[in-house]
């Protein structure tokens, strides 16, 4: 009688990269945070950064849960200002790699005006936007990103104002790194995350996600898994595409793939080489005290 | 501790109150600030903005005070020693971060330069009526350390002060100036940076396996940490526990929210801070702050000239308020006169405290200008009486 070989318990790879102390996580059945946070997981891993100099800084909302469940520096901000707090603390320590990852409502809501302004300076930030067309942590409010007839609790005769083009906008303002994914593509996702890891300056990823428990369901869209299937369908890789080009209708064609890939000095860099140029042997970078 | 002489501009000079204010900064250690332009406070940042890059710490101009008030926060919490400097518009902007910086202690000065409101109000002329807002501002329970300087040398000297509660007690402290001290010229005097003490930040020398971020010490403060350090920390302005960690219940907010409350309330007599002139005999009392504050002194030389038995109280540090001092004077004396340049602040205050033991008389202002000492005297003669 030949006895079972032991077999070590099977751990998840990106568990080390999680506070696995605070699960489960507040996230609904179906919901494509979690699918992100797994890929965001896998960036770190594939990146090799050192963790211990990976800050992560969120806003609020499901989104700006993030930044309280992985095992790094993390700020659980206020409203809309994840962006104003991750350059402060960036400029502060230039050593830092420094990650905000938030909503649509929170980054380009409450938040709009610190993006355009953070992407204007080029301020190394990587930026990770999780696109779910709809304020899911008040209730499925209507967002700057609800597509034109969407229906939401504000909007409930369906929504009739144009959308932002978040590729567009993030593009337009400045970004050095401008991507968009749906959390179908997770490969993809990674490797975005991996790309702006390793750039410097203002990058911008936009990850559409389902949010069944209020957009969904509210749009009769039907579950997470249809989602799937649509976005499996309806996303075409537009590598390259023109961001102006990019716009999602309802129903619609989604375009994804990495938009902007350029190379602009930092707002640090940009910093330095003026001060440097106008005091000479004056200035001290920051740092230095 | 002693200050870093590379801040340090040793020597007298004659410099306006923001001025002075941007001095007491670098001198106190100041290496970030964040800031959007607003009269009258402008000044202050933009000779930080000069001084700074040959000190050593960097500013920024951010796109709004909501972005100035956070970028602080972000800095801090990379170990920087950081302020903001505002006016009353961009104040009411600040609030929420004003929270945050509480709920989360976070060593910071928020600078205040008060000119006439509400609202837009009066961008270049005095005002006074930011007091309250200093207190209670921001939404939800806290206790905040508020100084109110008189002259561009306790511009210099108290943002010194400012800086060293802020990392003490690890929270927001306000520095209420007004447009008149702002931009008042005087001789200020800068010390040697052997001669500024120097209070510094509290890091932790416990290993990240054994560090709590909100774990107090036995006077009720925490110690801190850096991002980058290897803590792997987390910070949040909800509830949390003594982790850091979002705990949304009753106990937890009891726990913390008293915490924050009492580490202000418990150490009130060591933090609370005021000048007396003429007290020992006064029957009357005039309670004055900022730039008020030398207005009444002419009031009381004038009552003086008349035999009146008056003297003055001025609160430098006006929160926590000297609540017990006050107390004090009131089984002594007749009456209180509170002058400033609001229609009634921090008179609600003095009258608590007076508690129907002694009379308080306000006069008050609108601002735009400061008090003729006329009306001062006139209301001591009128308590005297």
């Amino acid at each position: 009688m030949s006895t079972l070989p032991m077999v070590e318990p099977a751990i998840n790879p990106v568990e080390p990269f999680l506070r696995t102390d605070r699960m489960p996580h507040i996230w609904c059945p179906g919901c494509g945070i979690g699918t992100t946070v797994n890929c965001f997981a896998r960036a770190l891993v594939e990146s090799k950064l050192n963790l211990d100099k990976v800050a992560i800084v969120s806003g609020i909302g499901c989104t700006g849960r993030v930044a309280g469940y992985m095992r790094l520096d993390s700020f659980h901000t206020t409203h809309g200002r994840a962006i104003p707090f991750a350059t402060g603390l960036k400029l502060a320590n230039p050593e830092l790699s420094v990650v905000v990852y938030s909503g649509d409502g929170d980054l380009i809501a409450i938040g709009g005006n610190h993006f355009i302004h953070a992407a204007r300076r080029n301020v190394d930030l990587k930026i990770i936007c999780v696109n779910n067309f709809i304020y899911g942590m008040t209730g499925g409010q209507v967002a700057p990103t609800t597509p034109v007839g969407a229906t939401a609790t504000t909007t409930p005769y369906g929504c009739f104002e144009r959308p932002f083009n978040l590729p567009y906008l993030a593009e337009s303002s400045g970004a050095v790194y401008v991507a968009r994914w749906t959390c179908f593509h997770v490969r993809h996702i990674t490797r975005a995350m991996v790309e702006a890891f390793n750039k410097k300056g203002f990058s911008f990823i936009e990850i559409i996600t389902p949010c069944p428990t209020l957009y969904l369901r509210r749009n009769k869209l039907g579950d997470s898994l249809d989602t799937m299937r649509y976005y499996k369908q309806k996303s075409v890789i537009k590598n390259g595409a023109n961001t102006k080009e990019v716009e999602i209708a309802l129903g619609g064609e989604i375009i994804c793939g990495k938009f902007v890939d350029i190379e602009r000095p930092t707002l640090g860099q940009s910093m330095n080489m003026q001060l440097s140029k106008s005091l000479g042997a004056r200035y001290v970078a920051p740092g230095g005290r | 501790m002693k200050a870093n002489p590379a801040g340090v501009l040793t020597g007298a000079h004659f410099l306006d109150g923001d001025q002075a204010c941007c001095e007491g900064a670098l001198a106190a250690g100041a290496n970030f600030a964040a800031g959007y332009p607003i009269t009258p406070s402008t000044e202050v940042v933009e000779r930080f903005a000069a001084r700074i890059p040959t000190v050593g710490g960097l500013f920024i101009q951010m796109e709004d005070e909501l972005a100035s008030s956070i970028a602080i926060l972000g800095a801090a919490w990379a170990g920087k020693k950081v302020f903001t400097v505002t006016s009353g518009p961009g104040f009411s902007l600040m609030m929420e971060h004003i929270g945050l910086a509480a709920m989360t202690e976070t060593p910071c000065v928020f600078v205040d330069v008060q000119r006439g409101g509400p609202s837009t109000g009066l961008p270049t002329l005095p005002g006074q009526a930011d007091m309250m807002q200093a207190r209670w501002g921001s939404h939800g329970d806290y206790e905040t350390i508020a100084l109110c300087p008189n002259s561009p040398q306790e511009c210099f000297d108290l943002m010194i002060d400012a800086f060293n509660l802020a990392e003490q007690y690890r929270l927001p402290v306000l520095f209420m100036m007004d447009e008149c001290v702002g931009h008042m010229t005087e001789k200020v005097v800068i010390p040697p940076a052997d001669g500024i003490e120097i209070f510094p930040r509290r890091f932790t020398s416990l290993p990240p396996s054994e560090y709590k971020p909100f774990k107090p010490g036995a006077d009720g403060v925490p110690e801190m940490v850096k991002a980058g350090d290897g803590y792997r920390f987390h910070i949040t302005g909800l509830t949390h526990d003594e982790q850091g960690y979002p705990a949304m219940n009753w106990r937890e907010q009891e726990k913390l929210v008293r915490r924050l409350v009492e580490k202000v309330r418990k150490n009130t007599d060591k933090i609370v801070r005021y000048e007396e002139r003429d007290i020992e005999d006064a029957e009357v009392v005039v309670v004055a702050y900022g730039i008020t504050s030398r207005v009444a002194l002419r009031a009381i030389q004038m009552a003086r000239e008349e035999g009146i038995r008056v003297g003055l109280l001025r609160p430098i540090v006006v929160w926590p308020f000297p609540e017990k001092h006050i107390r004090e004077l009131s089984e002594k004396v007749k009456a209180f006169v509170v002058v400033e340049m609001n229609y009634g602040q921090m008179v609600y205050e003095v009258e608590r405290c007076a508690a129907g033991k002694a009379r308080t008389e306000l006069v008050d202002h609108g601002g735009g200008t400061v008090h003729e000492p006329e009306d001062v005297l006139k209301a001591i003669r009128e308590v005297a009486r």
